[in-house]
């Protein structure tokens, strides 16, 4: 019991100069993590995700649109209307209409009309956008909120 | 006072002898000794031995690769430097400062060129080497930290390469760096299908990390720029000097056991260098070292090997001025190449990642996760863990380890051809599982596609080399192999055979006009 009790003999001089050396790491390893927090931005430069498309007059039924500088398509359908990005769900390359549907110029993935993947390395459908109705009567496109595929904005 | 002026006129006269002196601090008759001092006491130079063995100045011991690696290196940083005193890294001036350089700067287009061509020359350089190195077995011996740091430098070079590429901030660059960000984004196919990545997402860390934003933009031009002109070359300086300090220090270039000694038995007497020279003394220099060895070290005479100055250092300035002769050739022949503004709604078609990179985007092509990152992840590993898992001593410095490894070489060549060829053919005629059963779960084309099946055989071919011949080292030579084909293979068809929307044509005559 005593035993256990005795502290182990440590001279001062290797106390502090190994208290010193431990410091010295915690502080510099420490400071190489807290650096690491700086590339990571906290808010990323972004124009908004929800932008403005005009009004329900201006898409008839049964036209479609991509709608300029921002690789989103508008449907327009018996149904309503709807909003299908058009980045690729593979890599980021912009897919342009192609007969039956959407084609990816950079890996050759192929999406049908409704934007499910049919063939390629796509790992998933072309993401279906929220369209909504603002208090003006402007349709909107909300970039930043998904809605199941088949989703149309009544008018 | 008249002393004073004749010392000072007598300084005066000496004064080249005496700069010289403090400069160089050697005599300047051509002895054996002042040879060693030459290397010995220069900063720089003392990364090379003093005396090196004969048979390094072969020209088959090297072919000269990693010099004209790092000689491409040197060319691109003196290239790069001049390019920076009119390039702009802004999204708004970027581009037309390149047409700056490439139209109005004098000889800024040849410049251009070179730096483009010098990049070229160097992956192509160390990839070469990495084979070369491998194929010699010349990263046994204490020699497996070096590889290692060579599979590092690889990494650096590519990345070198990678971050570059966007600079000039045209539809190329812009492209493959969407794509390129969008890979390390990729984990998201798994944490996607496995309905994780709200809480788990190290894609979109990996992602924001490289771009800043969540697309290519300004900020990732800025960090692109930091990378390529301070970032990478600083650790490329570092690691290149370590790189070299190791091939002295390991030993010089790894070689035979049977020219090893110094009795020089065995050693090629094809080549007219002076060796020993009459008037060499026992030692060149005061240094000694406890090496690894039966005998004492002590008392052997410079047998077969020069001195470094001048030999290795001629060779070396010879493949120096081959390489600049090159880039400079090619550079009046052919431009590089600068397409129109980068178009955020408009990708090329195809979009084209540098050539190197190709063979990653044909494998991309069957899924980004497994093409992108897990297959050149384990890849890079299992080459640097190559020396680690081959211990075998024997052969090391033999090409191909002999006629058995030779035999290996080319069966495992044709075995990788073969499987590479199928795992582009396959999916070009057929299809691939979406085309035969539409509503297959993500997660099986992320694990059974032509990339990670083709990574599997070469693995499980090498695994068969190794219990049927016994020997790490024939097993590490058919991996490599594999790996080696199957990445010439793959880089042809994604350089020649793959068109607009990745379709496969023989021929770009083929090609749909649009």
């Amino acid at each position: 019991m005593s035993d256990r009790l005795k502290p182990e003999p440590v001279s001062r001089r290797d106390f502090l100069g190994t208290a010193g050396l431990l410091a010295s790491g915690v502080a510099l390893l420490g400071s190489a993590v807290a650096a690491m927090r700086l590339p990571r931005p906290r808010a990323l430069p972004e124009q908004g995700r929800a932008f403005r498309i005009g009004r329900p007059e201006e898409f008839p039924s049964g036209t479609s649109e991509i709608v300029p500088g921002r690789n989103v398509l508008v449907l327009s359908g018996p149904k309503g209307i709807a909003a299908i990005s058009l980045v690729c769900t593979h890599l980021g390359c912009i897919v342009s209409p192609a007969s039956g549907g959407f084609s990816c110029p950079c890996h050759g993935s192929r999406f049908d009309q409704l934007g499910g993947v049919t063939q390629g390395p796509a790992p998933r459908a072309l993401p279906w956008l929220a369209v909504r109705k603002a208090p003006n009567g402007m349709l909107v496109v909300d970039g930043s909120q998904e809605v199941p595929p088949g989703t149309f904005h009544v008018a | 006072m008249k002393r004073g002026l004749a010392a000072f006129a007598a300084n005066l006269r000496n004064l080249p002898a005496t700069v010289r002196q403090s400069v160089i601090r050697r005599g300047s008759s051509g002895s054996a000794r002042n040879s060693s001092l030459a290397v010995f006491g220069n900063v720089f130079l003392h990364l090379h031995a003093t005396r090196i063995h004969r048979r390094t100045l072969r020209f088959t011991a090297t072919m000269g690769l990693g010099m004209i690696a790092a000689s491409a290196f040197g060319i691109l940083c003196v290239t790069g430097l001049l390019l920076m005193v009119y390039y702009k890294p802004s999204t708004d001036l970027a581009y037309d400062s390149i047409k700056d350089i490439v139209t109005v700067v004098p000889s800024g287009r040849f410049v251009r060129n070179i730096h483009r061509f010098a990049a070229h020359i160097m992956v192509a350089a160390v990839l070469l080497h990495m084979a070369r190195v491998f194929f010699a077995g010349a990263y046994k011996r204490g020699r497996e930290f070096n590889w290692v740091v060579g599979i590092v430098l690889l990494i650096l070079t590519l990345g070198l390469s990678f971050t570059g590429y966007l600079l000039p901030w045209d539809q190329l660059g812009y492209w493959a760096i969407t794509v390129g960000s969008n890979i390390a984004a990729s984990p998201r196919e798994l944490t996607d299908a496995l309905g994780i990545t709200g809480w788990f997402d190290p894609g979109g860390f990996q992602k924001e990390l490289l771009l800043g934003a969540s697309e290519v933009g300004q900020e990732a031009l800025t960090r692109f720029y930091l990378l390529h002109v301070v970032v990478l070359p600083v650790a490329m300086v570092a690691l290149l000097a370590v790189h070299f300090w190791r091939v002295r220090k390991d030993g010089g270039l790894a070689r035979p056991d049977e020219i090893r000694t110094r009795s020089g038995e065995g050693a090629p007497a094809t080549d007219s260098l002076p060796t020993a020279p009459a008037e060499a003394p026992h030692k060149t220099y005061g240094l000694m070292c406890v090496v690894a060895d039966r005998r004492p070290a002590t008392d052997l005479d410079p047998v077969d090997t020069v001195p470094s100055w001048p030999f290795l250092l001629r060779a070396e300035l010879l493949v120096f001025m081959v390489t600049f002769f090159a880039c400079v050739a090619l550079s009046l022949f052919w431009d590089a190449p600068l397409k129109t503004l980068a178009n955020a709604a408009i990708p090329e078609n195809p979009a084209k990642a540098p050539w190197y990179f190709l063979g990653l985007q044909e494998l991309v092509s069957y899924s980004a996760l497994m093409g992108g990152l897990v297959v050149p992840a384990l890849s890079m590993l299992g080459l640097g863990l190559i020396p680690y898992l081959d211990r075998e001593t024997a052969d090391a410095g033999h090409y191909f380890a002999g006629r058995p490894g030779r035999r290996i070489a080319w069966l495992s060549a044709l075995f990788a051809a073969l499987f590479a060829v199928l795992a582009v053919a396959v999916p070009v005629n057929f299809g691939w599982l979406r085309n035969w059963f539409p509503d297959i779960d993500q997660l099986v084309i992320i694990l059974v596609n032509p990339g990670t099946l083709l990574t599997f055989f070469y693995a499980a071919w090498s695994l068969i080399v190794l219990w049927r011949s016994g020997s790490t080292r024939l097993g590490a030579i058919a991996l490599f192999t594999c790996f080696l084909v199957g990445f010439v293979i793959l880089t042809y068809v994604g350089t020649s055979l793959r068109g607009p929307n990745w379709d496969f044509y023989w021929s770009q005559a083929d090609w749909p006009v649009h």
